[in-house]
């Protein structure tokens, strides 16, 4: 699993990236109560916004840490909006990319940089 | 002066407590160059008597509705407001309070927006309505808009039968939202040519029923043809009363419904401030404008109402807000709702019922005059006629003899081509000695 | 003597301490406040609280266009609707009954002068679109009131129509469009503070500018370095508060507005805290090209629970000829609407409404304008002033401002002060709500962490903020002192407590619907 400084988690498997948004950041966002997922076949490139996640005073942009094209969005969060909070960094993701460039992966936090980079702001 | 009440002893002890000489200490950050010596060139203040001597003076300056025989309509109505209405708005808990974001000390304004959200959807024949827009042109360009959003289409289709302000209001908006809007030709009953101009690449089209021509229209038909082509039908409704007669647009198949809500609980006014109706199918509700009001529970389990889906309006998104809307038009739609609780569907019903026959009246006198074609063919309570003459002239004239004679469509239209038609609208204020003066004055005419 | 030796008590007997909850009552009701459901869970829809005659005519011409399933309304009698409105009403806080502190709102009192002028039948009971020989009062005084603007604002056109603040703002940037597209410069940035308010960066972006934000000094200003170097031959425009939504006057104004006009761009000012300043300073003066005003705000139009508004627009000589149709001329004795623009027309950007305005809210603020004259202007706006900054100052030992220095019209605060107490601003807002005050504004403007931002307007007596900031300061110690329940559970005293606005957002109930409502039905 690898973070960005934006708060968002990639999890590799082959050539496809599953986005979701960290632990820290479900908390900072408080009740999360909508998320609107991409389309699928959407092709974004990196660091445009893949989702937005909407709690009762706040909507934040979630951005794409890879380049790629969309091929599966949680539908399950429309129902259940409440599980990203419940299990961010699990059942609370939001998309599956297909990478189209996997240097982009190199520059990315693993576990131990993302804590730490918490443990300074 | 009756409205401030510091002192000149509270102004010194509090500069005291400020530790400021004098109040232009306070106003140190003015740049020199902005600083001025005298007030402004206007007059200085007035008590009540002369500020009411002076606007009743205006105010004497311009014919009443209810001053003789009255037959305007064509987007503004004039109907009987019950004088509960009106006190009921007047109370400083409605009239003074703010926007209820403190949902624990506003109950009063949430449960009557719940209470009017629930009635325009119930009227409208729909799933969800907001709390209110400033009227009804601006609520159908925010209609447009939100179709452009949810088809992800950029044309807009809008029928010959739309009121020519609420058209333009839509080219204004949609002009800086890339939305190419596509304006029909006026046509007395041209809501279906609609039909022709729907294509895979419309976002939706914009009916008005009953139509500036008085035209009633089943929308059935266009609706299932714009859908099918992944179009919307937003359907506009200018006189609200019209639903206590008429199938409402929802049960016809419209996506969205906007209307002009002024003639439910709402004076003339000389055009605002009015209430705009907005109401759409469940699933759009989160691509809805405007405020909403929702049910909840409190702390203790008690039920209770809060603005909400707030994440749409700007306050939140900011720039990526469903819409710029800061207001509703709070104490209008609380009228709106007064007037219609003290209705109810009984009362609405004979209302409507009322309004359809006054302005079946009006039509049997006016055929009695040589000379007009009544070009209207299923109306509610408005009609278009042709005269034999300028239709703005004619207004003219019986204007100085003690009658408004309607609405010229040239005064909407000035190109329109319709120089001879003349929009009158008939409500339970229509006495039949109205109608016959009308009558007697256009075969005096002409 | 013969006595009448059978009488009532009238001491009341004494009681044991009364528990910090207010007791359970029987049935639901507590005093003069009445429980109330909603009139769709009344029995018996068939009610109506109006008289009307038989119809003289069925409907059979309109065949099948005639609705007949039901609608779904419930009517009420007289009696009933009078009822359930006026319980309604008294779960409402209202300027009528206390301080409304919230900052950029200007709430301040509401003459009832106002209201009867514009009830009278020559300007209620007029039609918009009567020939305009039938309405020459009511054009007068929207001339006159355009007059009223433009003298206080030392700007040369007004743009009457737009419906709210938020409409206003849309009005001057499409001007400001409308303006650089008749020079063939369509440009696409838009500068907005850090500090602005969420309708600037949404109206900018609604009209096609893409929104960058400027900077913000350490002490509450628009930094001057950042916007210039921001600017450039792509921007349109600025908007700037001013005063700003920290409450402060921005003093490098004019550089602002020069740096802006040498840019090709222009200076769009948000007028919402036009009460700081009215008769005292002009902002044509400080080289704005387009202000809203916020009738509801600096010129007492009611708030009426949420509206209705009006936001006219004045325009310098530059974007004059850009305004939207209609507006008032007077050519002789006579006042003109101009309803369309021939030519000329290709500059102007179109109608923003149908019809011409807020004509009831214009009847209104003349009235106020008129009481108050150019000397009472000028006074409201110092004594805004003065009352902010005694609060300020009455404050400001306990509660840590955000910056130094004297403030305008409002004072804003951060929680620093809370830190360590477990209580948030939220809290403490709700615990204001316990003492009988509108909460300030909270958490806005977004610069200032946990802000509150404090305008009494210039209509509260000494009397009425030493109230407030007595309380205020005791509340503040109860807080530094550990007495956290008072916070979070606050408000007790209310009608209802913390309502779940998570809910609200996840299970959408928008409309009554004939099946159960959710929680503890009301009695």
């Amino acid at each position: 699993m690898f973070f960005t400084k934006d708060h968002e988690w990639i999890k590799v498997d082959g050539d496809v990236a599953t986005v979701g948004i960290t632990a820290y950041a479900a908390e900072q966002l408080g009740d999360v109560v909508f998320v609107e997922v991409p389309d699928l076949g959407k092709v974004l490139a990196v660091g445009d916004s893949l989702a937005v996640v909407e709690s009762v005073k706040a909507a934040s942009d979630v951005y794409t840490p890879v380049s790629g094209e969309v091929i599966e969005a949680n539908g399950d969060l429309a129902a259940s909006p409440e599980t990203v909070n419940a299990d961010p960094e699990g059942a609370g993701w939001f998309a599956k990319v297909k990478i189209a460039d996997p240097s982009q992966l190199e520059g990315l936090m693993d576990r131990a940089a993302y804590d730490a980079f918490l443990a300074s702001l | 002066m009756r409205y401030l009440p510091l002192s000149p002893t509270d102004r010194s002890a509090m500069l005291g407590v400020i530790g400021a000489a004098t109040i232009d200490d306070l106003f140190v950050d003015v740049p020199h160059a902005a600083r001025r010596d005298q007030p402004v060139d206007l007059p200085f203040h007035q008590g009540e008597l002369e500020v009411e001597r002076a606007l009743s003076a205006m105010a004497g300056r311009n014919r009443t509705a209810g001053q003789g025989p009255f037959f305007c309509g064509a987007g503004a109505y004039r109907h009987h407001v019950p004088a509960t209405v009106d006190h009921i708005i007047q109370r400083s808990e409605f009239l003074t309070s703010y926007t209820p974001y403190q949902p624990e000390i506003a109950q009063g304004t949430l449960q009557y927006l719940f209470e009017f959200q629930t009635q325009v959807a119930a009227l409208t024949g729909m799933d969800v309505a907001n709390a209110s827009m400033y009227d009804g042109s601006t609520a159908t360009a925010e209609a447009v808009m939100m179709a452009a959003r949810v088809t992800r289409r950029g044309k807009a289709v809008l029928s010959g039968g739309l009121h020519p302000h609420y058209a333009r209001t839509v080219e204004t908006l949609a002009k800086v939202a890339g939305v190419e809007v596509q304006r029909l030709d006026g046509a007395i009953d041209g809501e279906a040519a609609v039909l022709d101009a729907i294509d895979a690449g419309t976002a939706c089209v914009v009916v008005q029923t009953p139509n500036l021509f008085g035209t009633v229209t089943d929308v059935t038909a266009i609706a299932a043809a714009a859908q099918a082509k992944g179009a919307l039908l937003i359907v506009v409704v200018t006189e609200i009363v019209s639903l206590g007669l008429l199938k409402s647009p929802g049960e016809m198949g419209a996506d969205i419904v906007v209307a002009e809500g002024q003639s439910i609980g709402n004076a003339l006014n000389f055009g605002g401030p009015y209430v705009g109706l907005f109401a759409a199918r469940e699933k759009y509700v989160r691509q809805m404008p405007g405020r909403l009001c929702g049910e909840t529970v409190d702390a203790d389990g008690r039920r209770g109402f809060v603005l909400t889906l707030s994440t749409r309006e700007q306050h939140i998104r900011r720039d990526k807000a469903t819409s710029n809307i800061c207001t509703n038009s709070g104490l209008c739609a609380l009228a709106f709702t007064i007037h219609m609780s003290l209705l109810g569907e009984v009362g609405l019903r004979k209302l409507a019922a009322i309004n359809h026959a006054k302005a079946r009246d009006l039509r049997d006198g006016l055929m009695t005059v040589p000379g007009v074609e009544i070009l209207t063919e299923r109306f509610f309570n408005e009609i278009a006629i042709r005269v034999p003459t300028d239709a703005a002239a004619l207004v003219e004239t019986l204007a100085g003899q003690g009658i408004l004679a309607g609405v010229p469509v040239s005064r909407l239209s000035p190109k329109g081509g319709m120089d001879d038609v003349l929009l009158l609208c008939a409500t339970e204020t229509t006495t039949s000695s109205d109608i016959a003066a009308l009558v007697a004055a256009f075969k005096g005419a002409f | 003597m013969s006595m009448n030796s059978v009488g009532r008590p009238t001491q009341p007997a004494p009681v044991a301490t009364l528990p910090v909850a207010i007791a359970a009552t029987l049935g639901g009701g507590r005093g003069l406040l009445q429980d109330e459901g909603l009139i769709f869970e009344r029995d018996g829809w068939d009610s109506s609280g109006v008289d009307l005659p038989e119809p003289s005519h069925d409907a059979s011409d309109l065949g099948d266009l005639v609705r007949t399933a039901p609608i779904g309304l419930p009517g009420l009698s007289e009696p009933e609707a009078m009822r359930h409105y006026v319980r309604l009403s008294q779960k409402n806080h209202a300027i009528d009954l206390a301080l409304y502190p919230l900052g950029s709102c200007t709430m301040k009192h509401n003459p009832r002068l106002n209201e009867k002028m514009a009830r009278l039948p020559g300007f209620a009971d007029v039609h918009p679109l009567q020939p305009q020989s039938t309405v020459q009062g009511a054009l007068e005084l929207m001339d006159q009131l355009a007059h009223w603007l433009m003298t206080l604002t030392g700007m040369s056109a007004v743009a009457m129509s737009p419906k709210a603040g938020a409409h206003g703002e849309l009005c001057g940037l499409l001007a400001i469009r409308a303006a650089h597209v008749a020079r063939g410069d369509a440009r696409k940035r838009v500068l907005v503070p850090t500090s602005a308010h969420g309708t600037n960066p949404a109206t900018a972006a609604f009209v096609g500018y893409a929104v960058e934000e400027i900077a913000q000094t350490a002490d509450g200003r628009v930094d001057i370095a950042d916007l210039a170097a921001k600017l450039g031959p792509d921007v349109a425009a600025i908007m700037v508060t001013n005063p700003n939504t920290c409450g402060l006057f921005e003093r490098d104004v004019i550089q602002i507005a020069e740096l802006v006009h040498a840019a090709g761009a222009y200076f769009y000012c948000d007028g919402a805290n036009f009460n700081a300043i009215v008769g005292r300073v002009r902002p044509g003066d400080l080289g704005v090209d387009a202000m809203h005003i916020n009738l509801h705000k600096t010129f007492s139009t009611p708030h009426g629970g949420g509206g209705p508004g009006s936001g006219p627009v004045v325009l310098s000589a530059a974007l004059a000829p850009f305004a939207p149709t209609p507006f008032v001329v007077k050519r002789g004795e006579a006042y003109e609407l101009v309803e369309y623009r021939e030519g000329e027309a290709a500059k102007a950007f179109g109608r923003l409404c149908a019809f011409h305005g807020q004509m009831g809210m214009y009847v209104r603020a003349l009235s106020y304008m008129l009481s108050h004259g150019a000397d009472g202007l000028k006074q409201a706006a110092e004594d805004a002033v003065l009352n902010a900054n005694y609060i300020k100052a009455r404050l400001s030992g306990v509660m840590s401002a955000a910056f130094e220095g004297p403030c305008m019209h409002e004072a804003l605060f951060d929680d620093h002060w809370l830190e360590g107490t477990g209580i948030t601003t939220l809290d403490f807002a709700k615990a204001m709500i316990d003492e009988g005050f509108h909460p300030m504004t909270m958490y806005f403007p977004l610069v200032v962490h946990g802000a509150m931002l404090i305008e009494p307007t210039e209509t509260e007596s000494k009397a009425e903020l030493d109230r407030f900031c007595d309380v205020l300061l005791l509340l503040a110690d109860a807080a530094k002192a550990g007495d956290v329940e008072r916070f979070k559970g606050a408000p007790f005293h209310a009608p209802l407590r913390r309502l779940d606005e998570t809910l609200a957002a996840r299970k959408p109930r928008l409309r009554w619907r004939s099946e159960l409502s959710m929680g503890v039905a009301a009695e």
